[in-house]
């Protein structure tokens, strides 16, 4: 498989993984502290309020479509590529999808935080 | 912060490498997984491993979206970041994986970034249940 190809797979991992992470993100926001329904109504109510959420199962879609990205993509390219790649652009595209679609102050402190952990998963993963 | 959302963000941490961990030992008795014997799939999910590492994985998720639903996602993602020190830990002490300077020079980067972000505030947007002079979102809805 060319490199673009390759490229393209791991873009599509990315895309989704950041997208299914976003939309569960917002919908959480939107549920409320958990852990004060499970208090107040009890551990149905948490899953009722949950698995009601439109924004949550969309996340959910999109992040079956990011693992099914991944396994494409790793049917072309040795997992030692294809795992650290994805993991550290996901860490950094969250960051930039957290600050413009939940309006996140992501300040330096962040930023740093993102990319001191991207760099750390790429060696890591190696 | 309280001490019950440390403890859950580090349920997060142990439940997600535990969870891996535990997946990783399974799909070792199996090999690879190719087109041509996918089946091995359906064996692997009977796997006591396997199972283990499923369970573990559930734990993962119900701590995560908890997590989601009181701190930021920028927070949430550097913070449980430890799950792959711990990930690498366990798997040199169980599964007796390699564990080279490039992986010990990762951990400390990661750690790092746990730092940067764990000593900043956790929410940084208003939520249903923070925005001021308004109930709890719980408190508003007929579930009880």
């Amino acid at each position: 498989m060319n490199a673009a190809a390759i490229w393209s797979g791991i873009g599509a991992i990315v895309v989704t993984a950041t997208a299914g992470d976003v939309l569960q993100a917002r919908a959480m926001k939107e549920v409320g502290d958990l852990g004060e329904i499970r208090q107040s109504y009890g551990v149905l109510a948490v899953v009722r309020r949950v698995v009601s959420s439109g924004r949550f199962m969309l996340g959910l879609l999109f992040m079956a479509l990011a693992f099914f990205s991944l396994l494409i993509t790793l049917s072309w390219e040795d997992v030692s590529v294809v795992g650290p790649a994805s993991a550290s652009l996901t860490f950094i595209a969250n960051a930039f999808a957290a600050r413009i679609f939940l309006k996140e102050r992501v300040d330096h402190r962040r930023w740093l935080a993102a990319l001191f952990v991207a760099g750390g998963v790429a060696l890591l993963s190696r | 912060m309280t001490v019950r959302k440390y403890l859950v963000l580090l349920a997060v941490v142990i439940f997600g490498s535990c969870g891996d961990v535990c997946l990783g030992r399974g799909m070792r008795d199996f090999g690879a997984v190719t087109a041509s014997n996918w089946h091995l799939l359906l064996h692997a999910v009977a796997d006591p491993w396997v199972i283990l590492g499923i369970c573990f994985l559930i734990g993962f998720f119900c701590t995560y979206i908890t997590a989601l639903s009181w701190a930021d996602l920028t927070y949430v993602l550097p913070a449980t970041a430890l799950s792959y020190v711990l990930m690498a830990l366990l798997a040199k002490i169980f599964l007796h994986e390699n564990v080279t300077l490039e992986h010990w020079l990762g951990i400390a980067l990661i750690t790092a970034g746990v730092g940067f972000v764990a000593t900043g505030p956790s929410l940084t947007v208003e939520t249903s249940s923070t925005a001021p002079g308004k109930l709890p979102d719980a408190a508003n809805r007929s579930d009880a």
